[in-house]
């Protein structure tokens, strides 16, 4: 065939199929996603903060090992309430002259997706201390320490934000957080999934596993959920495995008045509702709300709270966490 | 029994180990679980196969015993004959403890010793068997399975005991046949009188019997008169085999092979760097906190790493060998050899800026193998150019009708990755999803349509060229081309599975991933085939062994991607240090390891020096070994920590689980880095680095020479 034999056509057919295949796969649908997808209508763009935030995202390559999207299946339920659309991205356009559009989505999850880490660790002093020295809060983190982001001083100035790092670490000076790491932290904060139009049915997770019958992973033997697991995943980073707490920064659960406490009230509202009035303390998120407990998971959590560590306090039963949880909802309207 | 149930048969027996994890960190296997139906006759087809074992030994033990029994019937020859035939079978040490005895047994005519022993009577058990054979067409019915497996279970029992049995007779036979024989002939020896010495010196004599090693030499000191005979150093060790030399070659004009001379330099370079750097991140994941440097932290350094070893080693090493190819093939000089060198210039100098702006912090927004900021990756995008012009040139003048196979390959290789670089930095499509979609296209074309096709091309020359014999098929080369392009550029969205793309995108290109098998295959076949009746070749070669690697990874490391692409593997293994295992095999399994091959084969003849052997096969190891270790530790790890996943395990666990894998994957990479220094000190000894030391010879010459001056 003179195909083979000819340079000119042969080159050119080849390049013609590429560009053709080429224009089919990636250039009209990146086209058609461009132009018919908006972004939510209750999206909240990033606050000039964030957006400075992102920015040092994005130049210390935090892409590398965290994803931010939330994929259809079920097994990606932890990182948020629904999956990922693609209006969730419709507000991400080019940084600037020099650098490309960063939808951030990741390939890589050798770290916790961050889609709606905002919702999940909303605390600044928990974010500060990880970034000093992710160590620090999560001894068995391999994520980089960031204390390019920290400043020493001898003295506090007005206005300046200490972080609690151990004394050893910090050579008798006090850590203080830079403008970046600010920054760095209003963008994690501000990292929230946006709720759905009302009218719209949310996206289904897909591949949900089958009920087993029986016990199943996450449920000890009698039925009930196993609260280790739960408080690993969400108490664990600050209030620590051993139940401790970090002083100055998280407090202690061991020998904690609350956990022992007969009166459930206080305590149940602070797993759903938050906690803010020990200044010495840390501001706790509404963990329960965000997730979406019930009962069942405040149950789970209570009973293993009550009896690790050395703490000895009757087990609670769900019933009784349901009508404490009913009493605080009629109390919050 | 039809035979086509029985290969789905044989397959599910293959899956019976399939392990199951249900737990993050223990694994607990479950038995593979056929239909009843499968197992009854899957044990059908064991039991006619033991049969079918059971009475094949039998029927050779029958006739064994059966032979010696014949044996001994013929044996009415005299005793004299008989050590007629001992001495002649006997060796030297045998005929000479032989002849001891016998000597004492002249001199003193007496017995020394009693040596051999004789047992009674010969026991005379004779077993009997019956063969059962099974009426193979009841099998197609279930229940008579069942009664037929276990009514032969006893019978298989019987069956073992009587093979034992006979067998045990049969050599109990052959013993006491040898005993009696021995037996008779020492007491025919101890009677005779007479023995002839001279047979045994003889016979003595000529086993003992030495060449001088002077046969064809003589005494006289060698006259050499056609000067065929030439000194060779002989290693002490040989522990590593003695590879062929490369053959001298008519020399490439000196400017060209300077050109290539520089592009494998620099890739070396690079290769050093990236793989410094790569290490060094693996490192992190077991000590983090090694150092807290911005400029060194890990997020900066993964894209530096990863844009080291892919713009500058293996796109400076893939060009510089397709200066060589391009030309060699179209039978002419290089065109324009002077873009040779803007290219390896703007090209290297893009690599530098870009890891130095990475490292500053400095990047494109994050989308993989695109993290070089645009002016950067402008100047990579120029070098092609020239690189293009020059290859493109050289095409035009060929002087053969056709287009070598090769340059289809390389050729194509430097269009599409400039149509790549452009499509994956214009900026007008590329808002909110649309990035992701261009994202995936080209991060997968920068990997499929440059490295992999472009080295292909390389492997279509270098192999037939090492082998000295044709490649297989052309008409299988060119099919793998068309198909390539066809498949490979549907592909990108893989990575983005489940992801907010369009599922009909997801779906394309899931489907064009299987659709890769056909030019994978179609190449691998062409390759092996190739191969075919010259594997010996591989023994005496130094550069075959890298192009051998690298085909197995072409096919396995390819074949992988299609697995990784379906919609189950992507729940087991996205996100997780499997995909980081799989970029590696076909980075560098396929890629690295064709590379290396090619520059073994072509720096010595651009320089005329070789590297040692030793340290060629001590690179090659450690690279393989430490590729392995690699990529199997993190992809067992990788396996289990989507498992964790999958079971919604607490994601710090999932962390800790890691850690022994990436321990591993520390270790195997650091094997791999070691040979890289090895590599990079074989490049320098093949390159004509430095003034060369004068041989002996030479410098005798020089002295003469200098005193002849002198003297005049």
């Amino acid at each position: 065939m003179e195909i083979f034999n000819n340079h000119k056509k042969l080159f050119t057919t080849a390049t013609v199929l590429f560009l053709l295949l080429t224009v089919v796969i990636a250039i009209v649908p990146a086209f058609d996603n461009q132009m018919n997808n908006g972004p939510l209508p209750d999206a909240q763009p990033l606050s000039e903060n964030a957006r400075k935030g992102r920015d040092l995202y994005i130049s210390n390559g935090c892409v590398a090992c965290h994803s931010q999207q939330v994929r259809n299946v079920h097994m990606d339920k932890v990182w948020g309430n629904r999956p990922s659309i693609a209006a969730d991205y419709a507000l991400s356009t080019r940084v600037d002259t020099w650098r490309n559009t960063a939808t951030l989505m990741g390939t890589e999850r050798t770290g916790p997706d961050l889609t709606d880490v905002g919702n999940r660790q909303p605390s600044l002093d928990w974010h500060l201390l990880h970034l000093y020295n992710p160590r620090l809060v999560v001894k068995e983190s391999i994520m980089p320490a960031y204390p390019w982001l920290f400043a020493y001083k001898e003295v506090l100035e007005e206005g300046d934000i200490a972080v609690n790092v151990p004394m050893a670490m910090r050579r008798n000076k006090r850590v203080v957080a830079t403008q970046e790491a600010l920054y760095l932290v209003a963008y994690l904060q501000e990292l929230k999934q946006a709720p759905l139009p009302e009218a719209t049915t949310t996206p289904s997770f897909l591949y949900k596993p089958e009920e087993k019958s029986g016990a199943t992973e996450s449920k000890a033997d009698d039925g009930l959920l196993d609260g280790q697991v739960l408080y690993a995943a969400n108490c664990q980073s600050c209030h620590q495995a051993s139940g401790e707490g970090l002083a100055g920064a998280f407090p202690p659960l061991k020998n904690s008045k609350i956990v022992l406490s007969k009166d459930l009230k206080l305590y149940v509202d602070i797993i759903m509702n938050g906690y803010d009035s020990r200044p010495e303390y840390s501001a706790m998120p509404a963990v329960g709300h965000n997730m979406g407990w019930t009962e069942k998971e405040v149950t789970a959590i209570i009973n293993y709270e009550r009896n690790s560590w050395g703490n000895k306090a009757p087990k609670v039963s769900e019933e009784e966490v349901k009508e404490v949880m009913e009493y605080l909802k009629t109390q919050m309207k | 029994m039809a035979m086509s149930r029985f290969y789905p048969l044989l397959f599910s027996c293959l899956l019976l180990y399939t392990p199951q994890v249900s737990k993050a960190h223990v694994m607990l296997p479950t038995s593979f679980s056929f239909r009843d139906m499968d197992w009854i006759t899957c044990l059908g087809v064991v039991l006619v196969l033991f049969l079918f074992i059971a009475s094949t030994l039998l029927y050779k033990y029958i006739n064994q015993y059966w032979q010696l029994l014949q044996n001994r019937m013929q044996r009415e020859e005299e005793d004299g004959k008989r050590l007629e035939y001992l001495i002649r079978d006997s060796n030297a040490e045998q005929i000479s403890r032989l002849w001891n005895i016998i000597n004492q047994l002249l001199k003193n005519k007496r017995i020394g010793a009693v040596l051999f022993f004789m047992l009674g009577t010969v026991l005379q058990g004779r077993a009997q068997f019956y063969e059962k054979v099974e009426d193979l067409d009841l099998l197609s019915q279930g229940g008579v399975l069942v009664t037929m497996v276990l009514v032969a279970i006893p019978l298989v029992v019987a069956i073992i005991l009587l093979v034992v049995q006979i067998r045990k007779q049969v050599r109990k036979s052959a013993h006491m046949g040898t005993k009696k024989e021995a037996e008779e002939l020492a007491t025919y020896m101890r009677k005779q009188d007479d023995i002839d010495a001279a047979v045994f010196e003889k016979r003595m004599g000529a086993l003992q019997y030495r060449l001088s090693d002077q046969e064809l030499s003589g005494e006289a000191a060698i006259s050499d008169e056609k000067g065929l005979l030439q000194s060779r150093n002989l290693e002490n060790l040989p522990f590593v085999a003695k590879k062929r030399k490369a053959l001298p070659r008519p020399k490439i004009d000196a400017s060209s092979s300077r050109l290539i001379q520089w592009f494998i330099g620099t890739a070396t370079f690079w290769l050093l760097f990236g793989t410094t750097v790569g290490e060094y991140l693996g490192i992190k994941f077991i000590a983090p906190d090694a150092e807290a440097i911005s400029w060194l932290s890990f997020g900066r350094l993964r894209p530096v790493h990863t844009n080291a070893v892919f713009w500058g080693w293996s796109s400076l090493g893939m060009i510089g060998l397709g200066y060589y190819i391009v030309a060699k093939v179209s039978n002419v000089q290089l065109q324009k050899v002077n873009w040779g060198w803007y290219s390896l210039i703007l090209i290297n100098a893009s690599v530098l800026l870009g890891s130095l702006s990475l490292m500053a912090g400095i990047n494109n927004g994050g989308g993989e193998y695109r993290e070089y900021i645009w002016p950067i990756m402008l100047l990579f995008a120029l070098g092609l150019a020239f690189t293009l012009g020059s290859y493109l040139k050289t095409i035009a003048k060929r002087e053969t009708k056709e287009i070598y196979i090769s340059n289809w390959y390389i050729v194509s290789a430097v269009l599409f990755i400039s149509i790549v670089a452009v499509v994956g930095y214009l900026p007008s499509y590329q808002d909110g999803l649309g990035e992701t979609i261009i994202q995936g296209y080209y991060m997968h074309q920068a990997v499929g349509m440059w490295f992999m096709l472009f080295t292909l091309g390389i492997v279509y020359y270098f192999l037939p060229q090492q082998l000295n014999r044709p490649i297989y098929s052309y008409s299988l080369g060119i099919l793998a081309f068309w198909t390539q392009i066809l498949f490979y550029t549907l592909i990108g969205t893989h990575h983005f599975v489940f992801s907010a793309i369009p599922w009909w995108l997801q779906t394309v290109a899931i489907v064009a991933s299987a659709g890769m098998v056909i030019p994978v295959a179609a190449g691998t076949t062409n390759f092996i085939m190739t191969f075919r009746g010259a594997w010996h070749k591989v023994r005496d070669s130094y550069s075959l062994p890298f192009f051998v690697v690298g085909i197995v990874f072409y096919f396995t490391g390819s074949m992988q991607g299609t697995a990784e692409a379906f919609r189950y593997t992507n729940l087991l293994w996205h996100f997780t240090d499997f995909t980081v295992a799989h970029s590696h095999m076909t980075m560098y399994g396929i890629i690295a390891f064709l590379l290396w091959g090619g520059i073994y084969a072509l720096l010595p003849r651009l320089t005329g020096k070789e590297s040692g052997q030793a340290a060629i096969g001590t690179h090659f190891w450690l690279a393989l070994i430490g590729l392995m270790i690699y990529s199997v530790s993190l992809m067992y790890g990788g396996t289990l920590r989507g498992l964790a996943w999958m079971e919604n395990v607490p994601f710090i666990d999932s962390v800790t689980l890691m850690m022994p894998y990436w321990l591993w994957r520390a270790i195997g990479g650091t094997l791999m880095w070691i040979s890289h220094i090895i590599f990079a000190y074989n490049v320098f000894q093949m390159m004509a680095v430095g003034k060369e030391e004068k041989s002996l010879v030479d410098q005798v010459v020089d002295y003469l020479e200098k005193e002849n001056i002198e003297t005049n």
